[in-house]
């Protein structure tokens, strides 16, 4: 085994008082930085650590700092000092508990990041904690991380959480892994032993389609497999932990897939005298080039990217996977953020109101069925219910439980839910990155998951449905789409079924308000009275009425105007093809509309008669009153 | 002020990578803010890391910054850091907010009138006047384009997003920092209780009375704030390199309290050279700043009460 102390990598003479810094006694220089040489290197790796509480991850990291010569000057000493000091045995964990509550406690409590380099390239690792509560941290590091190293003991083999750890690397889509049989001393060094680990784990992380680059028998205290062969082990011959590492490959970015960028946002800043319209986002996946014909879902919009945009350098002409990227259109088509962008000759993403997912739980307070939650997917947010829990399973034993209603902290369930509107996303096994979401519960993100499969909306309202009713509650029903989609006929339909047992009904068209909102010649007039009849809708509504409105609303803006004035309001799109609204005599209107993003329901009135529309507007108010 | 910036090295492609990776997290980050929080402000503390930030928020809006810039003057700033940040704000057309805890100024609470120690001196101009500036409480003063002087800005909302310069290789408690962190509404720091990051997805959803501090610098090291300096020749103050007299600023802080250290390094290039082999290769950033040894956790207890 090697020395412990003492050796000459971590006993670098301290050259402070000569050159005359002040303050040297008591400097505390951190451990995290990077020690840098002018050796060629590649980009830095992530490599998230884990493993079970105690089984020695933080004493591991400690040790391949020294023996890989990392540390600062003094480092080692400054925190032997402070062991000596408080009657405390040394250990290499020590170098890792930065924060003063961390000593007290005795154990990590979060992915803390170590910088790292070896002659062949720089890592991170992401120290992730092996306490049962802060699981939440694991999956922070493992997220980033391109491979992982699992961390066992040998005297206590393979715990609960080895095989939760495991699951859930495979479930984040780490695919890399090297497993540490650490303290092999405890088990007096025996090969037997340790062929024994290597067998059953092995067979465990094939059942989860994960094979591991090496098992490593080590002793992290001693540094035996860590940057140095262990004398003691001499029956190993497979690599140290170093060269495990670096035999790790770079995954680099998917550039091959097709191309996926989630919107960010639509830059325009024209105050500053700068009139391009600047679509912008990360690239999830591909490439895109000047040239290439765009699709936005769930709009359904395309055209042609006119040009790729950048600050301080030359614009590029194709940005592909890992990039932030910017791009301008061919032709001024309505995006916004929560959309998601593809090529038109590539295969495209599913867009559905209903998905089964698999999903991990952070939070404190369970997921249960019939509640609401925020699902974040990509740049797209969107109201979500828990419908139903397929299966809850057991990370442990990965054996299925059924018939449960809520899944608590830690556990991975597949579940179905129902989004209120609708959005795009590829499925986990066709397109890793598209396919991931997280789930926000009263302000935190409390789990994430996958979407498996998009699922067919059950119809629960008869389609013919002409004789039923509906009790209103106070609120807006806004009806917007082009000239001719149908948004008065529909408003009186659903006003003469409304049901006595609900509230008052009121029909904003142009029939009712046009008086008293005369209609605006101009763009900026047309905006201002769509506010102004939203202002009034929202009075209606705050007295209990429930408000249909049916007019002119072109510009997505002024709806999102009327959202934020109402406490309750759905927005319907009424839509149809060009040739269907040319033969209502609907004059062709010369405005841009926008359709909106995401409305509670859309329909299209080219296809469904107006029973069958008011029917499904009936069914979908139906299921949501039931639900909320 | 700026001083001469070298000509760009002919770095390798893989360096490049390893910078552009950085780069177009960073820039993604600052997008977030930025499509989340309508009340959302950068603090710009006029250093080499809060430039580069105010450097990548040029690059993630095509050449503009759309957020107030919020620098908090102790009034104990080297002279050369004030003119600097006047400079680039009428050059670069920024919004540039400061802000001051003016009661303790006129009631002489701080270190160099001699009447606190450092950290209370630190807490006083630094910590509560950031706090007061971001909350609304305290006086805002604006730089006014036209009048090419600062105003009092009219604008007392409480910020719910605040960009910060902050990186996990300055000290222990900063590697524990999430790029979006959230704070309570007296800027306190729960680190046993952190939100998960994961996927591109982060704590964008905040509870009333409280704000998020957004990190996008979190994995960039000192070595790697000066690659990019000197690839995308952005102007820093000259108080970084050696005037002549053979020593320069390593961070920079208040007159007061940072020391300059002891080197030869002129321009950015000697910088990169000197942090990579030279006399500072092993020796932490900080160590000029008298503050954080006065505090045995570094700067762990200044943080947890809303320190950047």
């Amino acid at each position: 085994m090697s020395v412990v102390s003492g050796s000459a990598t971590t006993t670098r003479p301290r050259r402070l008082d000569e050159e005359g810094l002040p303050f040297d006694d008591d400097t505390t220089p951190n451990p995290f930085r990077a020690i840098a040489d002018p050796a060629e290197v590649e980009a830095r790796m992530g490599i998230v650590i884990v493993g079970h509480v105690d089984h020695g991850k933080s004493t591991i990291i400690g040790r391949l700092l020294a023996d890989t010569g990392t540390l600062p000057d003094g480092k080692l000493e400054q925190i032997k000092d402070l062991c000596a000091r408080t009657s405390k045995p040394f250990e290499y964990a020590f170098l890792l508990d930065a924060l003063k509550d961390e000593r007290a406690q005795g154990i990590t409590i979060d992915a803390a990041r170590v910088f790292f380099r070896t002659p062949k390239r720089r890592y991170l690792i992401l120290d992730a904690p092996g306490h049962v509560e802060f699981l939440k941290n694991m999956v922070t590091g493992a997220a980033r991380a391109e491979a992982a190293l699992l961390v066992l003991d040998a005297g206590e083999g393979i715990q609960e959480n080895t095989r939760r750890h495991a699951y859930l690397l495979s479930m984040l889509g780490v695919r890399q892994i090297a497993v540490v049989v650490n303290k092999m001393d405890l088990v007096g060094c025996r090969q037997e032993a340790f062929d024994a680990f290597a067998r059953d784990l092995g067979a465990f992380l094939a059942t989860i389609d994960m094979t591991p680059a090496a098992i490593i028998p080590v002793i992290g205290r001693e540094g035996d497999n860590l940057a140095m062969r262990s004398a003691t082990m001499s029956w190993y011959t497979g690599p140290t932990l170093l060269e495990a590492l670096d035999a790790f490959r770079s995954q680099g970015e998917a550039v091959d897939g097709p191309f996926r960028m989630p919107v960010q946002a639509v830059f325009k800043f024209t105050n500053d005298g700068d009139d391009r319209r600047i679509v912008a986002g990360t690239i999830d996946s591909g490439r895109v080039r000047v040239g290439d014909e765009v699709v936005f879902h769930p709009s359904g919009k395309r055209t042609r990217v006119k040009s790729l945009e950048a600050f301080n350098r030359v614009a590029p002409s194709v940005a592909g996977a890992g990039e932030s990227a910017g791009f301008t259109l061919a032709q001024q088509i309505y995006v916004t953020r929560g959309e998601l962008a593809t090529l038109a000759h590539e295969p495209q993403p599913v867009t559905a109101t209903r998905i089964r997912a698999s999903i991990f739980w952070l939070g404190a307070r369970p997921l249960e069925v019939g509640r609401s939650y925020t699902l974040k997917l990509g740049t797209a947010r969107v109201s979500v219910h828990l419908e139903h829990i397929e299966r809850v399973l057991d990370a442990s034993t990965l054996e299925s439980v059924t018939d449960r209603v809520a899944v608590v902290r830690n556990e991975v369930a597949d579940c179905v839910l129902k989004l209120r509107h609708p959005i795009a996303f590829d499925r986990a096994a066709e397109l890793a990155a598209t396919s991931r979401f997280v789930l926000v519960d009263n302000y935190s993100i409390s789990g994430g998951g996958v979407v498996r499969e998009a699922l067919r909306v059950e119809a629960h309202a008869s389609r013919s449905g002409s004789g039923a009713t509906v009790a209103l509650r106070p609120g807006v029903l806004w009806l917007t789409g082009e000239r001719g989609a149908g948004k008065s006929a529909l408003a009186r339909w659903l006003a003469d079924r409304a049901d006595r047992s609900g509230a008052r009904v009121e029909v904003l068209d142009d029939d009712t308000v046009g008086a008293l909102f005369p209609v605006g010649a101009s763009r900026t007039e047309q905006d201002l009275r769509v506010r102004r009849l939203a202002w009034f809708a929202s009075r209606l509504e705050a007295h209990g009425a429930a408000v249909i409105v049916a007019v002119d609303s072109p510009e997505d803006d002024a709806r999102r105007y009327a959202r934020s004035v109402s406490s309750e309001l759905v927005e319907i799109h009424l839509h149809a093809a060009p040739e269907v609204l040319a033969t209502r005599g609907a004059a062709r209107d010369v405005i841009d509309y926008e359709a909106p993003l995401q409305p509670e329901l859309r329909l299209d009135t080219g296809r469904l008669s107006l029973d069958e529309a008011g029917a499904e507007v009936i069914a979908w108010l139906q299921e949501w009153s039931s639900q909320s | 002020m700026s001083t001469t910036i070298a000509a760009p090295a002919t770095s390798r492609a893989s360096r490049i990578d390893h910078l552009d990776q950085l780069e177009h997290r960073s820039v993604h980050l600052l997008r977030e803010a930025y499509a989340s929080f309508p009340q959302l402000a950068m603090l710009w503390s006029i250093g080499k890391d809060s430039t580069v930030l105010l450097w990548l928020a040029r690059k993630a809006f095509f050449g503009h910054v759309p957020m107030p810039l919020v620098h908090i003057d102790t009034s104990f700033k080297i002279p050369e850091m004030i003119q600097y940040r006047d400079r680039l704000a009428a050059e670069w057309r920024l919004t540039v907010i400061y802000g001051q805890n003016e009661d303790a100024l006129a009631a002489k609470q701080t270190f160099p009138d001699g009447n606190v120690d450092r950290l209370t001196c630190c807490g006083n101009l630094k910590t509560e006047a950031l706090r007061r500036t971001l909350s609304g409480e305290g006086k805002r003063y604006r730089f006014d384009h036209t009048l090419g002087k600062y105003v009092v800005d009219t604008n007392r909302e409480p910020y719910t997003g605040v960009i910060v310069g902050a990186r996990a290789d300055e000290e222990g408690s900063r590697s524990k920092e999430r790029y979006f962190s959230p704070r309570s509404g007296e800027n306190n720091w729960n680190i046993a209780d952190q939100p998960p990051e994961f996927w591109n997805q982060y704590a964008t959803e905040f509870a009333p009375g409280t704000h998020v501090r957004i990190h996008p610098l979190l994995d960039w090291t000192e070595l790697d704030i000066w690659e990019y300096i000197e690839r995308e020749r952005i102007p820093t103050v000259s108080l970084y390199y050696d005037q002549g007299k053979g020593e320069r600023y390593r961070s920079l802080g208040c007159w007061p309290c940072t020391k300059s250290v002891v080197s030869d390094a002129k321009d950015v290039q000697e910088i990169i050279v000197e942090l990579k082999s030279g006399r500072y290769a092993n020796i932490a950033e900080r160590s000029g700043r008298a503050q954080d040894k006065d505090d045995g956790g570094g700067l762990e207890s200044l943080r947890r009460e809303g320190y950047m």
